[in-house]
């Protein structure tokens, strides 16, 4: 199954997991199913109309989604998808 | 590329013996050579903020020879502050971050100039700052001025030696308009206020501002040299737990709003406005909760009133700090509050208040009539009640 990659400030709504591995033949629904098994990470990747959120990047290997095929981007068993969000921190 | 730095040939740009035996690792190597030296010691280079990132960042570019430091930082040294931002020593504490920050640079290469800039960031005066320097690198910690940081580098045509850092994960960019995509390419928008938490409220391992802020000065000297291959259009995520790099393809958005063909945005904006922060607050006021000082508190507890008192920290912090109050971490208080009474004079208290003006609105969204929030929680407790209460 595809593996999602998530990112230390969504692990808390992960389960705490680093990866999780989703059934989903496209990067929608690999998200899609990935929601379904940690809901409390709906809220952080989707806008209440179910929309991806636009300060979420969702990266296939080391593509932006957005410059495949978006959220129809064909996954395959083996791909790695990352969810790479905006951190500010600095100081 | 772009050659960012020119030495004037006229002879103005010169090294002393004492800089050719200091800067003699360098000169050795054909890729920086006295040349390359003389490039460093023209180069401007300004960082916004003395902190996590700016600490090794100031700190490595002085060793290397930048012959110009600027530094934007109104703070004060702070004791959470030593445990990452290394140009800072303990006797420090409470002086201004330009000041210590300029004593350590000095004190590392006295042929370094270090300009500082008293102030905050600001859509009045970002275009003049930046207009003077060659570099510019981003050391801040909030949306705000991240997106200020990089639209007054579109419009001043200069590079942004990008970093940013959260708990054990960091990344690295170089973002030129000219040469590859910017900040806005990356993230259009920001997040809104109060979804990602700072590293004030998140945490960061001490060591991970050093990986980060060491990359970025390494990128800065390779684009004063002009050698190798910059972070430019790529994006690199390092994982310190995992100690693990990888690497993301960037692309410019050719719909980008401020480097994209038809760009919108001609000018600086207001960028709280644009980050959500006026109507966060706003909303923050809608949604207030009755509070109590930690004065009030401690005078009815002293009185033997009857008002419990709730602590919605994680276990964690319990640990290093506590006011013996019982404990329900805040994500577990829907499934818990059953060991509450409802018709209990309930106070709540967190770090700062935050957690806990939270818990206060479930539980009065319960029916729980008498709860408050602890104004400036455990902290204000430590400042104004108890002070062997260790503040964290």
């Amino acid at each position: 199954m595809p593996k999602v990659k998530i990112p230390t400030p969504l692990r808390q709504y992960a389960g705490g997991n680093a990866e999780v591995e989703v059934a989903g033949s496209s990067a929608g629904e690999a998200l899609g199913n990935l929601v379904e098994k940690h809901p409390e990470l709906r809220q952080h990747l989707y806008t209440g109309d179910g929309k991806l959120r636009s300060f979420v990047n969702i990266y296939k290997g080391d593509e932006d989604i957005r410059y495949l095929d978006g959220q129809d981007t064909p996954v395959a068993e083996e791909d790695e998808l990352s969810i790479i969000p905006s951190i500010a921190g600095g100081r | 590329m772009k050659e960012l730095v020119n030495v004037p040939p006229n002879g103005q740009v010169e090294l002393s013996n004492e800089e050719i035996a200091r800067y003699s690792r360098h000169l050795i190597m054909p890729e920086v050579a006295l040349e390359g030296q003389k490039k460093l010691k023209a180069a401007r280079v300004l960082t916004i903020g003395a902190g996590g990132l700016g600490a090794p960042l100031a700190m490595y570019l002085a060793a290397a020879g930048v012959g110009t430091i600027g530094i934007v930082d109104f703070d004060v040294v702070d004791e959470s502050n030593l445990q990452r931002q290394i140009i800072h020593g303990t006797s420090d504490v409470g002086r201004p971050k330009l000041e210590s920050a300029r004593e350590t640079i000095e004190d590392i290469n006295p042929n370094v100039r270090v300009e500082t800039f008293n102030e905050a960031l600001s859509s009045e005066n970002a275009l003049d700052i930046f207009r003077d320097f060659d570099v510019i690198v981003d050391g801040t910690d909030n949306f705000p001025t991240r997106y200020l940081v990089n639209d007054a580098c579109v419009l001043t045509g200069k590079p942004n030696v990008y970093g940013s850092i959260f708990r054990f994960e960091g990344q690295a960019s170089v973002f030129w308009a000219e040469e590859g995509p910017c900040y806005r390419c990356l993230y259009p928008e920001p997040p809104p206020p109060g979804l990602v938490p700072s590293c004030a409220e998140g945490g960061v391992l001490g060591i991970l501002p050093g990986a980060i802020g060491v990359i970025q000065a390494t990128e800065t000297v390779k684009l004063i040299l002009g050698i190798g291959e910059p972070l430019i259009g790529r994006l690199l995520l390092y994982d310190a737990l995992g100690m693990r790099f990888r690497e993301m393809k960037l692309r410019k958005d050719p719909k980008c709003p401020i480097c994209g063909e038809n760009r919108t945005i001609h000018e600086l904006i207001d960028y709280e406005e644009f980050c959500g922060i006026p109507q966060a607050q706003a909303a923050e006021r809608e949604n207030e909760v009755p509070e109590i000082t930690v004065r009030e508190l401690k005078e009815r507890l002293d009185r033997g009133e009857d008002i419990k008192v709730l602590d919605v920290r994680e276990p964690h912090e319990y640990q290093v700090a506590n006011i013996g109050a019982p404990l329900i971490p805040l994500n577990e208080l829907p499934e818990r509050m059953h060991e509450l009474n409802q018709n209990d004079e309930i106070a709540v208290h967190c770090k700062t208040g935050g957690r806990s003006a939270r818990a206060v609105k479930l539980l009065r969204d319960a029916g729980f009539t008498n709860v408050y929030n602890v104004k400036g929680g455990i902290t204000a407790w430590s400042e104004e009640i108890d002070p062997s209460v260790p503040k964290y």
